[in-house]
């Protein structure tokens, strides 16, 4: 229950966020060219993915499961960590946030200013773009999908449900509003994941390299808590340190 | 070969990221774990920490 329930709640937070971002530059590309190209663009782009899953599954099912659960742990691991480190150091001001309307307005600047080329009477700067963005995105969706289903009974079929569902929801909503979902908080989404991501890539990581864990299942929670106070201890960390180096160093001009 | 150059990027900066010490020391630390385990040693204490401490070390990192 603890798996499943997790495992459902880091591929639909993981899916979603890369979905909002694929539906910015859609989006973009589709109010400023055309919406015909654009979602041909997109749908090829979701073949592409469906493929690729299909190739993929049945090779990593050949595997076996500690050699996978390793393998898995590892990369959700590396995976979360990056996820997780982005987004501390967006958090405590280090990086800048991901701004959905911005980049929303760079991508119809582009689409504005791109030659109109026609191939297979399609618009073809709408279909590459759309291409690009939606298959770019979609890979980490895919992967997500992938390496969480690989290592547990049913994960595939849960961790694809999730993201079929996030699907759904992020489509409906850019269907119904018409522009970037810049209210999403996609910070504190890619926070959640990162930590999620990181739990499970410590758990399986280590039940591969043989480890019993206490608690079995439980120890999930207990990792999570874990890395849940180490990262909010270090936004805290990371901001004061900014606040002190920005009182350090007075702006050019201060005290001339 | 710019094709393939483009695609092995392209995996590198997926998987590796913005910074390699993070990969490097999962792998590290997983070994460790594999070999604590392989001398008949209780082993799950080693990786929750030693994922705290890479996070910091990869922080430490970027803001210095």
């Amino acid at each position: 229950m603890t798996r499943g329930s997790f495992l459902f709640l880091a591929a639909f937070l993981a899916s979603g966020v890369e979905m909002v971002e694929a539906l910015t530059i859609v989006l973009a590309v589709g109010v400023t060219r055309e919406w015909r190209s654009t979602l041909i663009g997109a749908g090829v782009a979701a073949v592409a993915l469906a493929i690729l899953v299909a190739a993929l599954g049945p090779a990593i099912a050949a595997v076996p499961i500690d050699v996978l659960r390793i393998i898995v742990g590892t990369l959700l691991l590396v995976f979360g960590l990056q996820w997780l480190r982005k987004a501390i150091l967006r958090a405590a001001g280090y990086k800048p946030l991901h701004d959905e309307a911005a980049i929303y307005a760079q991508e119809r600047a582009e689409a504005r200013a791109a030659a109109s080329e026609q191939r297979a009477t399609l618009d073809w700067y709408s279909f590459t773009v759309s291409f690009k963005g939606v298959f770019l995105e979609g890979v980490e969706v895919v992967f997500i999908v992938i390496t969480f289903g690989a290592a547990q009974d049913h994960g595939v079929a849960i961790a694809a449900a999730a993201a079929a569902a996030a699907l759904v929801l992020v489509a409906a909503v850019g269907a119904t509003v018409r522009e970037p979902l810049s209210r999403v908080p996609e910070n504190t989404l890619k926070f959640a994941v990162g930590l999620l991501l990181t739990t499970f890539g410590t758990f399986w990581s280590g039940e591969g390299a043989g480890v019993s864990w206490p608690g079995e299942d439980i120890a999930l929670l207990a990792i999570l808590a874990l890395l849940m106070i180490t990262s909010l201890a270090a936004v805290r960390v990371l901001r004061r340190e900014r606040y002190l180096a920005s009182l350090a160093s007075p702006p050019k001009g201060a005290g001339a | 070969m710019r094709y393939l150059v483009a695609f092995l990027r392209f995996w590198y900066e997926f998987i590796v990221g913005d910074d390699w010490i993070i990969a490097a020391g999962v792998v590290g630390v997983i070994a460790l774990t594999a070999l604590i385990v392989d001398r008949g040693f209780t082993a799950w204490w080693v990786l929750p920490p030693a994922v705290v401490a890479l996070l910091a070390a990869s922080l430490r990192r970027a803001t210095r």
